[in-house]
């Protein structure tokens, strides 16, 4: 069988004095560890194997992708970031290209006392105790996508809220590609939000050319600290032919907050897994997702998160919305830990079934090691309402218009529970855009983020 | 004159069993025509039939609208052609509001017939006029359709649908079940404003109490998917005291 592995293993060892050089030694020194796990785990996740009921991570790293180990820079289309600009949101940009960071001027003009956004690179010359401190601590070669990415790893995004700094605006960090030849990105993000600071960060991807092929392979590392707040948005509105690999680390200790909503809107293949823990008593995690694919695009979202303290709240909503061939998969698993009383959870997956094709995999699951606990876990699947859909057309409505009335019906509330109002307010306009017309259309086509 | 709806021989079904077995009826503009009859006898196949409900199947015979020929359409083009169905049970959407589905029904009509869209303002004008004859309170205007709605609202709210929509012909689905005597006035005072010499309506229901408030000039009885008995008003009347059994003799049963 086919080990799309090999080709990175290869690529590492023989250029492995390349790739540390242009790298900061902090990132260097986690090399070695992660190509030991690789070699290790061997090959990356096919489909069929536990947690990849549709997408294969193998598939998704089997082309050859140009990697950019030497840094050199490439050019950024800062223009492009106003494609995706939201209107009336007011935030601090920095683009990222590939995976290198570029700040924009009002970033670095804006930003309060005790917040900082800089490259990794930068990071770990200027705070080599905090970088070592916190960088792989979660990821810590958990699995064999993450390992790859931290083997590869030469520069990310770091973010830091100071103990009691706190910023309303969001940090929004646009991913692009661009290169006219296939590319393969490694991004990492580590965001410390210390004791009582806030934090909200806006990651949105997107390729501007629709003809190549990307790969992203994302890493993200969050600490929220004691009574800390942090607010994570993630928009994919890329192409078809650009696939990501994601992974979310966040631990939380007591009294922290973490609120997150992943949008999937237009893209290629979309793996995501997130790993929360509540670490202290008292904190908090609500994630939500809202999954629109087409085509014969995969969409899998995994959720790992583990109740180890007392008074501890968690909120999962995730919602997709499957047309054509698409095929979605949800693995939840909430762990309540013994000692975790006045644990309070609730997860629920609700699908949608557009296309005649669509195919569902949920698979929600509770460990419950502790008594005095309230869970619950909820998984629905269906097909569009027939008497809605009768009742709407008997009133004059199209079809087609009925079913995309229905569809947004369906999905607003993920929508509509985003705490940046100028963000809520897009992402109900991107919804309606992206069901507009043709379901199928492309991000190309779907002038989103035009 | 050309009648608003002509049936003839239509026989349609659900799941393969035949339960409209030949249904002849004209109706003329101005009329209003009552449809009644013992429960399975077939009035709601009738109703869904005409609006295209996709759980029946047609196997035969026609209807034709106003010049249109209903049957081959799909349920959208049959309401643009001036149809509408008031349902017995009006359906909850969730996250819908009543003012972007109506806009979207209004428009959507409007495309039909070559106009413009409405305006914003001109929309909720409109809407602010339609919601004064069935009294439909401005709050559940702005909730979604039916969700929560009480009995009486939901019809109420289908009869508010049908002054938007502006149809030639109504038919109205046991529009009274359900709905208690204040409600039962202001829906059958709704559908008497919309009476005009140009439109028609059918009205569907098991009991006299409703033709009380909506005069009808033709009264047919539906028996085993076929009319068996047409009369003017006295018939209902007649129903009333007397029950269906003397038309299961009639026909020979």
């Amino acid at each position: 069988m086919e080990n799309s592995l090999n080709q990175y293993l290869e690529l590492i060892q023989g250029n492995l004095a390349t790739i540390d050089a242009n790298a900061p030694e902090a990132l260097d020194a986690l090399r070695p560890e992660a190509v030991e796990a690789l070699r290790r785990f061997g090959r990356l996740p096919r489909r069929g194997d536990e947690g990849f009921p549709n997408a294969s991570p193998e598939e998704m790293f089997a082309p050859d992708y140009g990697l950019n180990i030497t840094r050199r820079p490439i050019p950024a289309d800062v223009a492009a970031s106003f494609r995706c600009d939201v209107p009336n949101i007011s935030t601090l940009t920095a683009i990222v290209v590939g995976d290198s960071f570029h700040p924009t001027a009002t970033l670095l003009k804006n930003l309060p006392e005790g917040i900082e956004v800089m490259s990794l690179a930068r990071a770990a010359k200027e705070h080599p105790t905090l970088v070592s401190q916190y960088l792989n601590k979660l990821a810590a070669n958990s699995s064999a996508p993450v390992a790859l990415n931290t083997a590869l790893l030469q520069d990310g995004v770091f973010i830091r809220a100071a103990r009691g700094a706190r910023l309303d605006k969001a940090i929004q960090i646009v991913n692009i590609f661009n290169t006219p030849v296939a590319m393969m990105a490694v991004r990492r993000v580590l965001i410390v939000a210390e004791e009582d600071s806030a934090l909200r960060v806006l990651l949105c991807d997107h390729s501007q050319r629709a003809d190549v092929d990307y790969l992203s392979s994302q890493v993200v590392e969050i600490f929220a600290g004691k009574d800390a707040s942090v607010e994570l948005y993630d928009i994919e509105e890329s192409s078809a032919r650009t696939r990501r690999l994601s992974s979310v680390f966040v631990r939380q200790d007591s009294g922290a907050s973490f609120f997150s909503t992943g949008c999937a809107l237009c893209g290629g293949d979309s793996i995501a897994s997130s790993r929360i823990d509540l670490e202290g008593a008292g904190a908090s995690a609500s994630l939500g997702a809202l999954v629109i694919a087409s085509g014969s695009r995969h969409i899998d979202n995994s959720v790992l998160l583990t109740h180890a303290a007392p008074h501890c709240t968690s909120r999962q909503l995730f919602k997709y919305a499957l047309f054509d061939d698409s095929r979605g998969a949800f693995g939840g698993k909430v762990v309540v830990r013994p000692g975790a009383v006045r644990t309070d959870a609730a997860q629920t997956n609700r699908n949608l079934l557009v296309g005649e094709h669509s195919t569902m995999h949920s698979d929600p699951q509770l460990e419950i090691y502790c008594d005095d606990v309230k869970a619950s876990h909820g998984a629905t699947t269906g097909q569009l309402d027939a008497r809605a859909l009768f009742y709407m057309r008997s009133r004059g409505i199209p079809e087609d218009e009925a079913r995309r009335m229905l569809v947004q019906a369906f999905m607003m509330d993920v929508a509509d529970s985003i705490r940046l109002d100028a963000l809520r307010d897009r992402m109900r306009l991107l919804v309606e855009k992206r069901l507009g017309g043709d379901a199928s259309a492309s991000c190309a086509d779907c002038a989103a983020c035009k | 004159m050309q009648p608003i709806l002509k049936v003839e021989n239509l026989r349609a079904g659900i799941e393969g069993k035949e339960i409209l077995k030949g249904i002849n009826l004209t109706v003329n503009p101005g009329e209003v025509h009552a449809i009644m009859g013992p429960n399975g006898s077939g009035k709601s196949t009738f109703s869904g039939v005409l609006a295209g409900d996709p759980r029946f199947t047609v196997l035969g015979g026609s209807a034709v609208l106003d010049g249109t020929q209903l049957l081959d359409l799909p349920p959208e083009t049959r309401s643009h052609a001036g149809l509408f169905l008031s349902f017995q049970y009006p359906v909850e959407i969730p996250g819908v509001t009543m003012v972007n589905f109506m806009r979207a029904a209004v428009n959507a009509k409007r495309k039909y017939l070559n106009e413009d869209p409405l305006s914003a303002a001109e929309f909720l004008k409109l809407m602010r006029q339609k919601r004064a004859i069935v009294e439909l309170d401005n709050k559940l205007a702005s909730r979604s359709v039916n969700e929560g709605f009480s009995g009486g609202e939901k019809k109420r709210n289908e009869i508010f649908q049908m002054a938007m929509l502006e149809p030639k012909l109504s038919i109205l689905d046991e529009t009274d079940s359900g709905l208690d005597i204040d409600a039962l006035r202001i829906v059958a005072g709704g559908v008497n404003k919309l009476r005009t010499d140009r439109n028609a309506t059918i009205v569907i229901t098991h009991y006299q109490r409703l033709l009380d408030y909506i005069r009808p000039d033709f009264v047919h009885i539906l028996y085993k998917g076929r009319i068996v008995y047409s009369g003017g008003p006295e018939l209902a009347l007649e129903l009333e005291e007397k029950g269906y059994d003397w038309i299961k003799e009639q026909v020979g049963e």
